[in-house]
């Protein structure tokens, strides 16, 4: 970057030059998040900065093999995208038949053709969240860039894998997507993060969705990168006229893992639902930090986190809603429910309102609770036992966060992990 | 088929159960009747193991030690209660939670588990029993359940878990007297040579449709008569005045 600074002296260096340059800047002047800060209060960052990553280059991993990937990310049948160390891996990837007035391809090959397309994304100012997003604006080189043009609807859904493979060395991986929806099309897409037990490195992903009038994207995030892996993951949205976005979050995996949702509802009557679960065990931390901004009249946002936490782990749900002056009809609710199945699992949960207009409903809780004693009793005399009996509470309670999952093998895929974690009590209700 | 000696029972250093001796045999039905607090629900807690009970004495269940084994051993066995007050589990399905309950137990006696088709047949003959449909079966175990409703839920378990020892825990309790009928048609179906009830409640009631052969009066945590069905009867002329326990000291602490 000291060879960026010194040319930039001499002369113009291009939009994209000068806006990585700001936000490396802005870090420097920023620095990292700590405690201190209100959005990064419960999430130790030391583990992360203490560990001198580099950044990744592109090239296969050594060890990668379309098994592994099969294995970490179930495949959907349709479009599927895989980068490996955030690049993309064509030779893993499979673009199959897309219908007319859908652009499926990668943020380098729009990057070496036509940036001034991405502008609008990598161009704008830089660090105005925090320091992890100025570091994508500066190292974001590839990822998925998705255009469906009006009225475009995408049947199968879009698959983005994210499969790491540092093996030795530290590296910081930067993906950045970017996916535009026109008025009036649909689409799925599914991002899924995983990489090989024991490697060491971190995950810094932006992904920026864009919804124009009656635009429709379903998206789901799958966490489940190895428990030596650092995720921190920022999916911004913005919403025109009644547009709608689902995002359902899945966290099972990483050290330390932050999932950050932030959604501008600047058009009337844009809808946003929001669903995650988390299932910290061991030493994990989960950190959830949704900020919903209704600008616009008569929008809706829905929120509901689930949280399942055991041994030391530890999840923190940091929802805030802000409803700004003039955004009357606003209806936004927002619920966090979490399960402790240890003495020693731990959990913060902030759900916020800030209301600034009169006319709107809005309503927020939050709930924290163990397995029920005399559910678990009335079970074990019918004759199941204690595991199994506990397995099938748990189950009970994350069941409907499964069931929201709307593609099938995702939430066979989702259960069967459930299952496993949590017993054999949990196999998912056939009846 | 289960022998109850001296058996004594205390939570939070206050003593429930002082002493009681019972002895039922296959085929009975025997009912315990008692006043609110002399010990009838401790004593169903204590013979289906529930936690947090200082225990002496003993139960011997067909030869073996019941208070030895887990709720889901003692389950496995054959013992089950119809519980007073049935716990909600949202999220779980009644019928997955039947069906696990019951290759549970067959699991664990060694036998083959019901597939979905087998076992659907099965709930669906046995929901005759107490009047239940099918929507039942579809929504979560007793979640919105009507006080009735939960009651024949219990009763319909029973009829599908099988047991050799029923405990009814004031299985009357809350019940109209079209909803009594039907719980008690349910009991009165599943009554065999092989199978045993103690069937516990406050009101002389419920002995009117299940008949016992035996009634036993508890009261301050011991069994303080028993007799045969006319004994429901006196008691239900005369109340449960003047039925002291043996020991008098003991009954001055209630």
């Amino acid at each position: 970057m000291s060879e960026l600074q010194r040319e930039r002296n001499g002369r113009d260096l291009g939009w994209l030059a000068e806006a990585r340059l700001n936000a490396l800047e802005w870090v420097g002047t920023n620095g990292f998040p700590s405690r201190k800060d209100e959005d990064w209060k419960y999430t130790a960052l030391d583990g992360i900065l203490a560990i001198p990553f580099e950044a990744a280059v592109p090239g296969p991993g050594p060890r990668v093999t379309a098994e592994l990937i099969n294995k970490a990310a179930v495949d959907l049948g349709g479009p599927r995208l895989v980068f490996v160390n955030g690049h993309f891996a064509a030779e893993f990837s499979r673009i199959s038949t897309l219908p007319p007035g859908v652009v499926v391809t990668t943020l380098a090959a729009v990057l070496a053709a036509s940036p001034d397309q991405l502008k609008p994304f990598l161009g704008h100012t830089p660090g105005e969240h925090h320091a992890f997003a100025a570091f994508n604006d500066v190292f974001a080189e590839d990822g998925a860039y998705i255009h469906l043009t009006n009225d475009t609807i995408v049947d199968e859904p879009i698959q983005l894998v994210f499969f790491s493979d540092t093996e030795g060395v530290p590296l910081l991986i930067s993906p950045r997507s970017v996916i535009i929806a026109d008025s009036g099309s649909r689409a799925t897409i599914v991002e899924t993060y995983a990489g090989i037990d024991n490697d060491v490195y971190c995950t810094n992903v932006v992904t920026e969705v864009v919804l124009a009038e009656n635009a429709q994207i379903d998206h789901y995030a799958v966490q489940n990168e190895p428990i030596t892996a650092f995720h921190l993951a920022l999916l911004d949205i913005r919403q025109a006229r009644a547009s709608r976005f689902a995002s359902r979050s899945v966290m099972l995996g990483s050290s330390v893992a932050r999932h950050e949702v932030r959604v501008l509802l600047e058009g009337v009557e844009a809808v946003v639902s929001l669903d995650g679960i988390y299932l910290p065990q061991g030493e994990q931390v989960h950190d959830n930090t949704i900020f919903v901004d209704h600008v616009a009249t008569n929008c809706t946002s829905h929120q509901l986190y689930k949280g399942v936490l055991d041994d030391r782990g530890h999840g923190i749900f940091n929802g805030q809603i802000m409803v700004r002056h003039g955004a009357d009809g606003t209806d936004a609710n927002q619920k966090n429910k979490n399960l402790l199945l240890s003495d020693r699992a731990q959990v913060d949960t902030r759900p916020r309102l800030e209301i600034y207009t009169d006319e709107v409903k809005c309503t927020h809780g939050a709930a924290v609770g163990q397995i029920h004693d005399e559910a678990l009793l009335y079970l074990r005399t019918r004759g199941i036992p204690l595991e199994e009996a506990r397995g099938l509470l748990v189950y009970a309670f994350v069941q409907e966060m499964v069931d929201r999952i709307e593609l099938e093998p995702l939430r066979a895929w989702l259960a069967a992990r459930v299952s496993a974690r949590f017993g054999s009590g949990s196999r998912r209700a056939q009846l | 088929m289960l022998k109850i000696e001296e058996l004594h029972a205390s939570i939070d250093n206050k003593e429930i159960l002082r002493g009681v001796n019972l002895d039922l045999k296959a085929g009975e039905v025997h009912a315990i009747m008692g006043p609110n607090g002399s010990g009838k629900s401790t004593l169903a807690s204590v013979l289906i193991g529930r936690e947090g009970y200082e225990i002496s004495g003993s139960a011997t269940y067909e030869g073996q030690d019941l208070l030895a084994l887990s709720p889901e051993e003692r389950a496995a066995a054959g013992v089950f209660l119809a519980f007073q007050h049935p716990v909600e589990i949202p999220g779980v399905g009644n019928m997955y939670f039947m069906r696990t309950a019951l290759n549970s137990l067959r699991r664990q006696r060694g036998e083959e588990e019901l597939d979905a088709v087998d076992f659907l047949t099965l709930a669906q003959e046995r929901m005759k029993l107490v009047e239940m449909d099918q929507t039942f079966m579809s929504r979560a175990v007793n979640e919105g359940f009507s006080g009735g409703e939960k009651k024949r839920n219990e009763i319909l378990q029973m009829a599908i878990l099988e047991p050799k020892l029923a405990i009814l825990d004031e299985t009357d309790s809350g019940l109209d007297i079209d909803a009594l009928r039907v719980v008690a048609n349910g009991v009165n179906a599943l009554r065999s040579e092989g199978r045993t009830m103690l069937v516990i409640t406050h009101h002389q009631r419920l002995l009117d449709y299940i008949v016992p052969d035996f009634v036993h009066v508890m009261a301050a945590g011991q069994i303080v008569r028993s007799g045969d069905k006319d004994l429901a009867h006196e008691l239900e002329a005369n109340g449960y005045e003047g039925l002291t326990p043996r020991s008098a000291k003991v009954g001055a602490t209630v």
